[in-house]
């Protein structure tokens, strides 16, 4: 039974877009390297397992341990060293993170708290897929997996038991999201572009990807509308057919620079009975507007134009900011859960030498005494094996149960002390040779998942 | 027994209400799981208390106004049930349950006594005329319900105010298409409750139309109903004006049920 050593420190060393600007980003996230940059640190001494994670907005090292202050000086020198950065300009723009807090910073980005847009999911796949590349690599342990997993699981508590995520906070998705209230399935429903702005695009490509199935795209020249209908795929058409495609469409999402209304009230009104007064919706991004606020009058008829979305965006990002309290508050005590898991760790090799040594001396006496008694029959035999057996395990009872229920603070000095009283040391030195085996092999990570069940 | 029944049938309504009602506030997925238990249990019982009934009276008991509101608060109950089993309209129990509920209570608190049945309804056309008519309201009360909440939200997006009702709410779509649904099916129903009505009427007073006001008035309200229909199917109407007509419908089709019998007393009052 090989015993493990975790690394058991956690230790967190990166930027994201709040400390560093981008260039420097760029430079950490290692990218012209050869081979992948995980390699780099997972080579390192002190480092016993390491996840790289490198995202447009973050770049950060998570390693598990031996030693903070070893560790940070060797990740720090060779990162600088590699990304070719000036020590203290890294310092500057870097955050670093131990313990408790690696954890629960590790947390705070799997459940997208520290993103850029708070509750942005894509955080939680790149998160993923870093830590399958050093899975794959070997480069992740007991701890981190635990850690990552957790991680993972957390970041799912969140999004499930608040509403983080469920608002939209950028204009052409609240434009989509208001489409949906209106629509229901957009599967089925048609949508218009006038005019071919940047934003109009982002909405048309959301309304797509939810499932719209037609696009016009209308522009003042036909060449732009082209295009933009080919990208999209929809068809294009001239401006003076927009009337005609009213009738037809469902949402219409205008963006012209025309400086008076390009649709009017009594265009709509007129098309309102060949078009069975299905509903109609317009976004209006214009600035000034294209569609005449007035047609949100008319029955049927829904008209938001770019105020009213920002309004709307503003109110979902404070109710994300409302949330994000309550997320903090399950990762606070997911945290407390991994920190015990984490000190769980510790006592297993010391009630296991414990018991080990308790025993090989218990057997030692028993066959010194045994080769003086030589007309014992079986059932005497029996007796004596039995005594010192509960002997041994009545003795080590107590101890044991102190350290598997001693509270956390003072456990460490048990630790050291039980050791030190019992002289377990060559546990320890045992444990270091094993650690250097594992780190040499590949499999790791299934031994280390093997043992962290219990 | 049945009497006892009802009201343990009451209590899982009033359960099932206050469920929904969380649910609508809390948005807790679990309470409208329970709330939709309770509901079930509801009926499970409410239908041992009718068969109950029936058996003791000998009759069909869609007779007195304490049948036939029991009845009609089963039939909606039914009604709303397989209804979320197909489309899990969100919200629509919070609409519908206090009204299930509001329609068992009407019911306990009219006399329950046993009447003899009066020789005239004494046929097989009354359980088809009474069900077939009931069912019609369940369904149709349903689409009643779906409007309210189709202005509810359709008010919402006009006046731009985005806020919990708004989330709350299905999409306009949604709710249009199945309020529509539910009159596709009530109207058929209705439709078939005034035909089988005045075939008994013919058998029992020997006339198929004598203008006797609960006549008049559900030919009134077949007649809005119908309206309504003919104006979705050819001029395409919906929305706001869809469902204002059928709340008229459903006011119309009230005071068919009710309101005559207390103020123009004729040959269709219950008995009591």
């Amino acid at each position: 039974m090989p015993l493990d050593m975790p690394s058991k420190e956690i230790l967190v060393i990166g930027v994201n877009h709040k400390t560093a600007p981008v260039e420097v980003r760029e430079r950490l996230a290692l990218n012209q390297m050869e081979n992948p940059p995980i390699k780099l640190f997972w080579e390192l001494p002190s480092v016993r397992e390491v996840v790289f994670l490198s995202t447009c907005n973050r770049v950060e090292v998570i390693a598990g341990v031996k030693d903070y202050s070893s560790a940070k000086d060797e990740i720090v020198d060779i990162w600088t060293k590699v990304a070719q950065v000036p020590t203290e300009n890294f310092l500057k723009s870097t955050y670093i993170y131990k313990g408790k807090e690696a954890i629960r910073h590790v947390f705070r980005v799997a459940s997208s708290l520290d993103s850029m847009v708070v509750g942005e999911p894509q955080i939680l796949g790149q998160l993923k897929s870093a830590y399958r590349t050093a899975h794959e690599l070997g480069c992740s342990g007991q701890i981190l997996n635990k850690l990552m997993h957790k991680a993972f699981s957390v970041a799912k508590k969140i999004r499930t038991e608040t509403r983080i995520a469920s608002q939209a906070v950028s204009i052409s998705y609240a434009a989509v999201e208001l489409a949906k209230k209106i629509f229901g399935d957009l599967s089925g429903k048609s949508a218009m572009l006038i005019g071919a702005g940047e934003m109009a695009e982002l909405a048309a490509q959301h309304l797509i990807t939810n499932g719209i199935s037609e696009l016009k795209v209308a522009n003042r020249t036909l060449e732009r509308a082209i295009e933009l209908s080919k990208t999209l795929g929809g068809e294009a058409i001239s401006l003076a057919e927009v009337e005609d495609a009213l009738i037809e469409v469902d949402i219409v999402i205008s963006s012209t620079g025309a400086p008076g209304f390009v649709v009017k009230k009594e265009q709509i009104q007129k098309i309102m009975r060949p078009r069975r007064h299905r509903l109609l919706f317009f976004i209006d991004i214009a600035v000034p507007r294209d569609v005449d606020p007035e047609i949100n009058d008319i029955e049927n008829c829904y008209v938001f134009d770019i105020d009213e979305l920002k309004e709307v965006v503003e109110e979902n990002k404070a109710e994300r900011q409302k949330e994000a309290v309550k997320a903090e508050r399950i990762i606070d005590s997911e945290i407390i859960k991994f920190k015990s898991w984490l000190s769980s760790l510790d006592i297993v090799p010391v009630i296991r030498g414990l018991q080990e040594k308790a025993e090989s001396i218990r057997k030692k006496e028993l066959t010194k005494t045994l080769k003086n008694l030589k007309n014992l029959d079986e059932k005497e035999l029996k007796a004596i094996e039995k005594l010192t057996q509960s002997l041994v395990s009545k003795i080590l009872h107590d101890p044991i149960i102190f350290l598997k229920k001693g509270n956390s603070e003072n456990k460490e000095e048990a630790l050291v002390m039980i050791s030190k009283i019992f002289s377990l040391n060559g546990i320890n030195e045992r444990q270091e040779t094993l650690k250097k085996q594992s780190h040499s092999c590949e499999d790791t990570d299934k031994k280390a998942s093997t043992n962290g069940q219990f | 027994m049945t009497e006892f029944l009802l009201h343990l049938t009451l209590i899982a309504y009033i359960l099932a209400t206050a469920g929904f009602l969380v649910n609508l506030i809390t948005l807790r997925k679990d309470v409208e799981k329970f709330a939709t238990y309770f509901l079930w249990a509801g009926l499970f019982i409410h239908t041992l208390s009718i068969l109950l009934r029936w058996m003791s009276s000998g009759h069909p008991p869609i007779v007195s106004f304490h049948e036939v509101f029991s009845f009609l608060a089963w039939a909606l109950c039914l009604a709303f049930l397989l209804f979320q089993m197909g489309h899990k309209l969100k919200a629509l129990g919070a609409f519908i349950s206090p009204i299930i509920t509001l329609v068992t209570i009407l019911s306990v608190i009219q006399p329950k006594k046993i009447l003899p049945l009066p020789p005239v309804l004494q046929s097989y056309w009354l359980p088809i005329h009474a069900s077939i008519s009931l069912i019609s309201y369940a369904l149709l009360t349903m689409s009643f319900c779906i409007s309210i909440m189709y202005l509810i939200q359709e008010r919402q997006i006009k006046k731009k105010r985005l806020g919990a009702i708004f989330k709350r709410l299905p999409s306009l779509q949604t709710l249009d298409t199945m309020a529509e649904k539910c009159l596709k099916i009530g109207f058929p129903f209705l439709t078939l409750g005034i035909i089988t009505g005045s075939i008994w009427a013919e058998k029992a007073w020997g006339a198929y139309w004598s203008w006797d006001p609960k006549e008049t008035w559900s030919l009134i309200t077949w007649l809005l109903y119908a309206a309504l229909l003919h104006q979705r199917l050819t001029v395409g109407w919906r929305g706001k004006r869809s469902a204002y007509m059928t709340i008229i419908g459903f006011l119309a089709l009230l005071f068919t049920f009710i309101g005559v019998t207390y103020f123009l007393p004729g040959a269709h009052s219950y008995a009591s």
